[in-house]
């Protein structure tokens, strides 16, 4: 037989079965489990499209047959190669184990990333102390004008918007700030110390302001039951910003993408759990903390318990994960 | 985990994943063109999309489009805004997982994204990939991810960098002409090289320029079908050019 019949041939008889391949792979691309029947005829299909494109790529170089035969053999390769489902097993290994465990490789960078906003919130107190004009630097004449007469810029924040309205636009915008003071890592953990650094000195500035008018002790009234647990979350995301951008410049898993993108897939488990609690942040800022209704001891009682509950999700304790003998966390 | 990265070939617009079988899978890396043609489409679908629900729900909450004269209520904030922001904002997150790595933008220009492994990329794997653009769109019109994937060997934007995926050409229009290929071989005088190049010609026959209609129909009879004369092969018309192909597609000889 020449070479074109054997061709034509070969081309006649496989035609049908690839395409039917291509609807079967498709078909179970789409479905989340498959039986052991289905699991083995895909590993000989496999195998088969594997000879068929070995001797396509041989015979038929650059043609559309061959192009076909790489589309359904990649879709084939990702059906044998695709993970197990298991969504709540994986969740709660992520919250029970992984998750405490990025925190705990976490602890040196969240030790300076905490001792970096402490620093740039006291330089923005002494700042504002020894040069009272520069708060038009740091906030808006309209909040500068509302102290100066004796009001918080926060006192009459729930007749403007509802409680649910107001914790949706708080805990939204915190959200938006923690991933980027995670993703600013990139920059060599530059934006990441840039975010933090700003984010200390705004608040140092802001109560060194409220302290010359008497108004201290009401910002921290305001902040107490969700500024402790918000102001964490931001440092723990700079902290996992800072390990993003050592991860470039130090980069210990295989080459520098490669570290980096491993660096990414931990923190971004983490990043989750920040996410969660931040909801529930807004949901006080937005409920609890502009209500003058609760007195300063609930405020704190609220403060330090959630506080708590975030430290426990963090180290898996939340989950009923017992503590790691010799690991403190 | 990652695995030992396999040798990469010369051409930078193929990426080679390892295989059990020892054949190796090669896909098509979508270029930085691709990718902005998939999200001027998507960025259409989910500023319309968005457009069109806050201005029914604006419409039927407070029977007018304006607020003059009102405080926003509850029900407008949670019925109309909130979800058109939740529409625009979480468009690709959202459809990425739902459609594994594609979106209605993406699959209009032939692309979808893959993990390095060559498999869909995981749900966690697409939400970093999507909390990136915080920076890929930075300062201004994604002109960070639009330098990075100019920049980057494998076309990649930020994201992409952190999640481990890559943008590829989806192949499925080859696919399909699988099942006429197939029966065209069955009766074809022609080899499956061949017959490939005819059939992929005709398919593509509306979208080619005029000059170039002719010259390849031209081309590929001069080569395929001895008995046709050069002076009769340059008599002839589109038209007819056309016919010669599908005759030569079926029979293998020309029709007359």
């Amino acid at each position: 037989m020449s070479s074109a019949n054997s061709s034509r041939a070969w081309l006649a008889t496989r035609a049908p079965i690839w395409r039917t391949l291509a609807e079967t792979g498709e078909r179970l691309r789409l479905r989340r489990r498959a039986s052991v029947d289905e699991a083995l005829r895909t590993l000989d299909s496999y195998r088969g499209l594997a000879r068929d494109l070995a001797t396509a790529r041989q015979q038929l170089p650059g043609s559309g047959i061959t192009a076909a035969l790489e589309s359904i053999y990649a879709a084939f390769h990702a059906l044998i190669n695709r993970p197990p489902h298991n969504t709540r097993a994986a969740i709660a290994l992520m919250f029970r184990s992984e998750i405490p465990a990025i925190v705990r490789s976490l602890r040196q960078p969240l030790l300076w990333v905490t001792l970096l906003f402490t620093l740039s919130g006291a330089a923005g107190w002494l700042l504002i102390s020894s040069y009272p004009k520069l708060i038009s630097l740091f906030a808006s004449q309209q909040m500068i004008d509302q102290v100066e007469t004796g009001h918080l810029w926060t006192e009459d924040i729930l007749n403007i918007t509802p409680s649910s309205i107001l914790s949706v636009r708080i805990f939204s915008n915190n959200i938006v700030v923690s991933a980027l003071a995670l993703c600013a890592g990139i920059f060599y953990g530059l934006g990441t110390f840039y975010l933090i650094a700003l984010n200390g000195l705004l608040l140092g500035t802001a109560f060194a302001f409220t302290r010359q008018y008497g108004l201290d002790g009401e910002l921290l009234n305001f902040i107490l039951a969700h500024g402790l647990v918000e102001l964490s979350i931001i440092c723990l995301a700079g902290a996992a910003g800072s390990a993003l951008g050592e991860s470039l410049i130090r980069p210990v898993d295989g080459n520098r993408r490669e570290s980096f993108q491993l660096c990414a897939a931990r923190c971004a488990k983490l990043l989750v759990l920040c996410t969660l609690l931040l909801v529930g942040c807004g949901l006080i800022e937005g409920f609890v903390s502009p209500d003058p209704e609760f007195p300063f001891i609930s405020r704190l009682v609220i403060g330090v318990c959630y506080w708590f509950v975030m430290w426990a999700a963090l180290t898996g304790r939340l989950y009923g994960r017992m503590a790691v003998p010799g690991s403190a966390s | 985990m990652i695995d030992a990265p396999t040798p990469q070939p010369a051409d930078p617009d193929r990426y080679v994943i390892t295989s059990a079988t020892g054949v190796d899978v090669v896909v098509m890396l979508a270029g930085t063109g691709s990718r902005s043609y998939a999200f001027v489409i998507d960025w259409h679908i989910r500023l319309l999309t968005a457009l069109a629900w806050f201005l029914c729900a604006a419409l039927l909450i407070n029977g007018q489009l304006s607020l003059r004269g009102q405080t926003p209520s509850k029900t407008y904030m949670f019925a109309a805004v909130v979800p058109a922001l939740v529409i625009y904002f979480l468009y690709h997150p959202i459809l990425e997982i739902a459609m594994r790595g594609r979106t209605p933008g993406k699959r209009m220009a032939g692309v979808r994204l893959i993990a390095r492994s060559g498999g869909a990329p995981s749900a966690g794997a697409l939400l970093m990939r999507n909390v990136f653009r915080l920076i890929d769109c930075m300062p201004a019109f994604y002109l960070v991810g639009l330098i990075a994937t100019f920049i980057s060997s494998q076309h990649l934007r930020i994201g992409d960098l952190a999640a481990g995926t890559l943008l590829v050409y989806d192949q499925d229009r080859n696919v399909k002409s699988l099942t006429q290929l197939g029966a065209l071989a069955a009766h074809s005088q022609l080899d499956a090289a061949a017959l490939d190049l005819v059939n992929d010609v005709l398919a593509r026959w509306s979208e080619l320029g005029e000059g170039n209609r002719r010259a390849i129909a031209g081309s590929l009879l001069r080569r395929l079908d001895a008995r046709l004369a050069e002076p009769e092969l340059a008599g002839l018309g589109e038209e007819a050019l056309k016919s010669r192909l599908l005759a030569l597609l079926k029979s293998g000889a020309p029709g007359t």
